[in-house]
Parts: structure tokens; C-alpha cells; sequence
């Protein structure tokens, strides 16, 4: 219900934007036909505004234009002089494959560091943690990905931008292309992950700090059972819970910071196609990735509330309750 | 939160005291702690938290920045000169044959003809001695008092042309300088959107906890939406539509609104938290059958008893301002230039290339870091201290 609201928010937003540049599409389209040397006239334009509507009230447009994206007609990308279907392409998987690595990476390394964390308070470790997690708080992730760049160059003297070697990228999809992606998502992943780590680390530590300070751990050492599973087997079942919740603000927060991070890293996602059509003012395209990374984003935080309850009895009781 | 990282809790009253002397002593601190103001405990608790009295502290130092920007530079921000472009920073030296004397160098530029770069060679011959209080451009300290003293610059020379602290960017203006300037921008970026989100935050939060019901169904759900939204496409979008004709100033307040627009949630969420709490409080519950109306209980009863949590959560906010700032700028939809932010000043370092060839312009990351961890660090001690009772 929520996911479904949220998602007629962000349409209409994402509208909002494409109107918000002073003139319209076809203000656009003459200036555009007008830099190629032809000229279109002031009926020719009036008649183009009344055959694309743009005469009517706000709402009617804003409607005709849900019907046309229903129907997945985004409209041109005026810039590229092409569909903006076409125009975003693959893009658009590339920048949920990061986004997902780089929660995937989250996971991978808050788990056991957090639960390193707890079990080992005060260890050099902890403090080790809980530094990188101040660290990863205070840093934004394309500053990060400069510095990291930065030492890429002058330590190694690799470039660590793009997602592809120069050979795949404008190549066909392979296996060996795919293979290609694989060996260079890890650091984008990292660097977009890292901040969102540094947090999950944080909440987990704090959780089964809380959770290995009850009863039942104590009885379950009192009988002997070991460490590894006295840990692993309830308390940390326990803490894991609000780790799925978080999905629902990382996603958000990732997705957002892979845009500006894929400018600086050079990543052949939307995020540099983008700011590439604010700045031209090429408002359908603009206009349609901030509609489909919202909508991206809606729809994954809705899955993570589905893997939530699945984790989590309680929630279950609760809800049928 | 991390509670356990500064373990306080139920002991705090007790190690107030120093335990050794006898019981006397303890009395005593027992009783000067059970005669203190909430303000005073909280004071008292937030002074044991050495991580955020460092942090406050370097807060505090930023923040003279910002109203000393003009007298921290020496050089105008906006002097640019081809001259001496992507200058590296220029080391002070301390002692001249043995004695205290701090000074430059001189320095000549040439262009190399193969590379095209320019090359500059650093000429110990010429020394420029560096003084405190130097003479400069002229401003306003505080915007009142029209002088043209700095903290510190080059006697008998421009310091625009023979300072270079932090090095130049590629138009040679000095980066020591607009890094003054840039400080003053973002930070004052973060308390002004800070306040207009308080603002947003507290009307829709305090609604939100007072009526509670429907309404309060329906703010909560507007935050749930608005949270779920990825900000920094949405911010470009926004931003993006600012007219190019706009004044620096018109932009400024813009960007500060919009940035605002989406950091609203955490403070409501908080404020609605606490209202929610504090109308099951008994004190609450006599005053209202005192008769006391419902302004008078919120302003003289509620709000001194939330005060402090909300000046924690808008500690908290305001890092997430200035990133917010200095990633839209960075990507050149925020403030622009002329214009000084950090972002800004960042954008400069974008590429390899420029990172390659003039590694200082990263140079602003380290403030933009040190200073948001710092207010990190104060708003987690102030959050600990907000409730000194706990």
C-alpha cells in the first residue's frame, strides 16, 4: 500500500521536474531544430503544443503523461535525438547491479565484524571498528572514491574507474564480458557500501550487546554449550532482524550515492547520463531516471519488507493479530 | 545507539564524587548533585564524554572560521592570475641562519616547452618575511569594521603574489584562502537549512505527536515516502532548474531550501517521539488538572523537558546538510562560481587528471571530514547528555 503511494509521490515529483525548467518541450525541440539550422514556426509550434497537449491543465498532462510511461513510452531524449528507452539501455541494470553489490558487500562485512565487534568489547578490534565506522559516517562516498582513486594512481598507477576494460565496453553481452563486470564491481561496490557498513556495524554491535547480556545466554552457557553456538544460535538470530529492516533506508541511500560515486569512478550508469541532461535541460530523460530509480528503490525496499517477515516470527504474529 | 562504547548509565551520579576520601566528600557531591539544574547535569555528563568535548571543541574552531573567514585569509579569494597557476603549497621556513624567522621564498614560473605545464622554481635568494597582522585586502571584520589586517601575510609584498600555503588552483587563486571563505559557505549552509528543517520538523512532528490519530497516520506516512526517495537524484533535479541568472545569493537560499526539504524526517520523527512519551508523563497529566491550558503545557512544560534532545537531533543534522551541500556543489548543481564552498573547491579534483597533476586540490576533503566527524561526535554526547536522568 505504502510502496504504491510512494511510488505515485515520486511520478509526481519526477513530473514536477520535467515541468519545472521555464518553456516546455517544444520551447526545447525548436531551440534544438533552430541550432540545426532549420526554423518552425509559431503556428507549427502551436500545433505541435496541441497535438502533445501541452496546452491543457497541469493535471491532464500529468496523467497523459503516466499513460504514455504505463506503456513504457518515455518520450525522446531530445539531446540524443533518440527514445529515452533507448537512451538509458542498459544503463539502468548496471546501476541496480552496483547497488545491489554494494549492499551484498555491506552484508558481507558488517556481519562478522559486528559480531566480532560485540562478542570481543574493547578488543583492539572493536576499537579498530568503531574507528572505521566513525570514518565511513563522516566521509561521503564520493570522497572516498577520489581519494581512493587518487592513491589508485600514484601508488599502483592503475586508473580503478569504469566497469569495464576498455575492450567490453561497447561490446555485446558474453560471458566473458560478464566476467569482465564481475572483476571490476568489488571496489565500486566497496566504496558505495562502505558508509552503509560502517552504520550496520554499529546497530549490529549495539543489538547483541543488548541481546548477550540476557538470561538465555547465560543458561545456554550454564549448559554447556559452546561458544560458537551459545553466539550464533540465538542472539545473533536475534540481532540480525533490524540488519534486513535497514535495507529498507540503505537502498535509498545507496542509490543516491551511486549516482554522484559512478560520476567520479566513470561508471556507465544513469548517474552520469543523468546530471549529463539536467544540465541540458533534456527534461523527459532527466525526468524519467529520477521515475525509475525511485520506483527501483521503492520496489526493492518493498522486497526487503517481505524478506523481513519471512526472517522474523514475531512480525508475522503481530500483523495477523 | 552505541551506549556501551562510554559506560555511564546508572553510575554517573555515583562517579561524580571522587571515591576515596571518605564518605563525607561523597555527600557532598551527592548533594550538589541532587540540587543541579537539568542543565547542569547534563553539562556535567556531556564534559565526561572526551570524545564530544574534542569534537565540540573543533566545532567551536570552525565556526570562528566562519566569522573570521576575511581575517584567516590574506589573499583575495576571487585574484585570480594565469601566472601562477596549480602552484604547489609553499612550505614556511621557520628559522633564517639559526634564528626564529619565519619566511618564503620567492619563486619564479616559466612554461616548460614540452609539456606545456608551467614549472616553477622556488629562489632561496629572495626571502619574504611572514608576519602576523600583515596588511591585505581590504574588508569588513564582522561586517562592520572596514580594515585591511589579516592574521597573518607577507611584509613589504602582496600576499596574493608570493603566498601560497595550500598551493593554487588552476586560475591561481589561493586555496588557503578560498578554503576560509569555503568553510564560511558550507557551514553556514548547515545551520540555515538546519533551522528550516527544525522549523518543518518541529510543526510537523509536534502536530504529529499532539493529535496523533489520523493525522498523525498521515504525517508519519508522508516521512516513511519521503525517506524511501533517493535525495541526490531528487536534489539534482531541483537544483538543476534553478534559473542561471539567479544572484549567488538567490542560489544559496535555494539550495539551502531544498536541501532542508528532505532533512525534516529525522527531527519530526524525534519531536513526535518525545511528545508521545511525555503526554503519559504524570507532571504532565497535573498540570492539566491544574487547569493549565494546552500552549502553557506544551512551552512550560513540554518543551524545557525536550529541549535537549531536540538540540542533539539538530546537532546530528546538520553533517547531513553539509554533505548534502557539498555533494550537489561537487557535481556543479549546488552553488557555483564564484561562489567558494567546499564542494566547490572540490569540483576542482574531479578527474584524475587534475588529481594527477595537482594532488592539493583534495586538500578541502580533509576539513569537510574532520569537521563532520566532529559534529558527530558532539551530537552523540549531546544525545547521551540530552537526558541526564536515565
Amino acid at each position: 500500500m505504502l510502496a504504491i503511494l510512494t511510488t505515485i509521490a515520486i511520478s509526481i515529483l519526477a513530473f514536477v521536474i520535467i515541468q519545472l525548467p521555464p518553456g516546455d518541450y517544444i520551447t526545447a525541440y525548436i531551440a534544438q531544430m533552430s541550432g540545426s539550422g532549420s526554423y518552425v514556426s509559431e503556428q507549427e509550434a502551436q500545433a505541435l503544443r496541441e497535438q502533445y497537449g501541452l496546452n491543457r491543465p497541469m493535471y491532464v498532462q500529468y496523467v497523459r503523461w503516466m499513460g504514455l510511461v504505463a506503456r513504457g513510452n518515455f518520450g525522446m531524449a531530445l539531446e540524443w535525438g533518440r527514445p529515452v528507452a533507448d537512451v538509458i539501455g542498459d544503463r539502468l541494470w548496471l546501476t541496480m547491479i552496483v547497488s545491489l553489490s554494494a549492499i551484498v558487500v555491506t552484508w558481507v562485512l558488517a556481519l562478522p565484524i559486528g559480531i566480532y565487534s560485540a562478542v570481543r568489547q574493547y578488543s583492539a578490534g572493536d576499537y579498530v571498528a568503531t574507528l572505521l565506522g566513525f570514518i565511513g559516517l563522516a566521509v561521503p562516498s564520493f570522497m572516498l572514491a577520489l581519494v581512493i582513486m587518487y592513491f589508485g594512481f600514484t601508488l599502483f598507477n592503475v586508473n580503478v574507474g569504469g566497469l569495464f576494460s576498455p575492450g567490453f565496453a561497447e561490446a555485446p553481452w558474453s560471458l566473458a564480458k560478464a566476467w569482465d563486470l564481475t572483476l571490476h564491481l568489488p571496489l565500486p561496490a566497496l566504496i558505495l557500501g562502505f558508509a552503509g557498513t560502517a552504520q550496520l556495524i554499529r546497530i549490529l554491535r549495539a543489538n547483541l550487546l543488548d541481546e548477550l547480556r540476557k538470561p538465555y545466554v547465560v543458561t545456554a552457557r550454564a549448559r554447556g554449550l559452546s561458544e560458537r553456538r551459545v553466539i550464533l544460535k540465538y542472539p545473533v538470530r536475534v540481532a540480525l532482524n533490524p540488519f534486513v529492516s535497514t535495507i529498507g533506508y540503505l537502498l535509498p541511500y545507496v542509490v543516491s550515492g551511486s549516482i554522484i560515486v559512478s560520476l567520479v569512478l566513470g561508471l556507465p550508469t544513469v548517474g552520469p547520463l543523468l546530471l549529463r541532461a539536467l544540465v541540458a535541460q533534456d527534461m523527459f530523460l532527466a525526468g524519467t531516471i529520477v521515475l525509475l530509480l525511485g520506483v527501483m528503490t521503492v520496489v526493492g525496499t518493498f522486497l526487503s519488507d517481505l524478506l523481513l517477515l519471512w526472517i522474523d516470527p514475531r512480525i508475522r504474529v503481530e500483523g495477523r493479530r | 545507539m552505541d551506549r556501551s562504547a562510554h559506560p555511564r548509565g546508572g553510575t554517573a551520579i555515583a562517579t561524580l564524587a571522587p571515591e576515596a576520601p571518605a564518605i563525607a566528600v561523597g555527600a557532598v557531591a551527592e548533594e550538589r548533585v541532587s540540587v543541579a539544574t537539568q542543565w547542569q547535569l547534563m553539562w556535567w555528563r556531556f564534559r565526561r564524554h572526551r570524545l564530544a568535548m574534542t569534537g565540540a571543541v573543533i566545532v567551536l574552531l570552525a565556526y570562528a572560521v566562519v566569522i573570521f573567514a576575511d581575517f584567516l585569509a590574506y589573499a583575495d579569494p576571487l585574484a585570480s592570475e594565469a601566472q601562477r597557476s596549480l602552484l604547489r603549497p609553499q612550505p614556511i621556513r621557520w628559522f633564517d641562519e639559526g634564528r626564529f624567522a619565519p619566511h618564503v621564498y620567492g619563486f619564479s614560473g616559466r612554461r616548460d616547452p614540452m609539456t606545456f605545464k608551467r614549472v616553477y622554481t622556488p629562489d632561496p635568494a629572495k626571502k619574504l618575511p611572514v608576519t602576523l597582522f600583515a596588511r591585505g585586502f581590504e574588508y569588513r571584520l564582522l561586517g562592520l569594521v572596514p580594515t585591511d589586517r589579516h592574521l597573518f601575510g607577507v611584509a613589504d609584498a602582496r600576499a596574493e603574489e608570493t603566498l601560497f600555503l595550500l598551493g593554487t588552483d588552476e586560475q591561481g587563486r589561493d586555496l588557503w584562502s578560498r578554503l576560509m571563505y569555503g568553510t564560511r559557505t558550507s557551514l553556514t549552509i548547515g545551520l540555515v537549512g538546519v533551522t528550516l528543517s527544525l522549523v518543518l520538523g518541529v510543526a510537523l512532528g509536534g502536530v504529529s505527536g499532539l493529535y496523533g490519530g489520523t493525522v498523525d497516520t498521515v504525517i508519519q506516512r508522508v516521512i516513511e515516502i519521503v525517506r524511501s526517495i533517493p535525495t541526490i537524484p531528487l536534489w539534482m533535479g531541483l537544483a538543476a532548474a534553478l534559473p542561471n541568472d539567479w544572484t549567488i545569493l538567490q542560489v544559496y537560499f535555494a539550495i539551502t531550501l531544498i536541501i532542508s526539504l528532505i532533512g525534516w524526517t529525522e527531527l519530526a520523527r524525534v519531536v513526535r517521539g518525545r511528545f508521545l512519551s511525555l503526554r503519559e508523563e504524570e507532571f504532565i497529566m497535573a498540570a492539566e488538572l491544574a487547569g493549565s491550558g494546552q500552549t502553557r503545557i506544551i512551552v512550560s512544560h513540554m518543551v524545557p523537558s525536550f529541549l535537549s534532545h531536540i538540540i542533539a537531533a539538530t546537532t546530528l543534522a546538520i553533517p547531513t546538510m553539509i554533505i548534502s551541500e557539498t555533494s550537489l556543489s561537487f557535481l556543479g548543481l549546488g552553488l557555483r562560481p564564484p561562489a567558494i564552498s567546499w564542494g566547490v573547491l572540490l569540483q576542482q579534483a574531479q578527474n584524475i587528471q587534475s588529481l594527477a597533476i595537482s594532488p592539493w586540490l583534495l586538500m578541502p576533503a580533509i576539513p569537510v571530514t574532520v569537521v563532520i566527524l566532529a559534529l558527530n561526535f558532539m551530537g552523540d554526547g549531546l544525545r547521551d547528555a540530552a537526558d541526564p536522568y536515565a
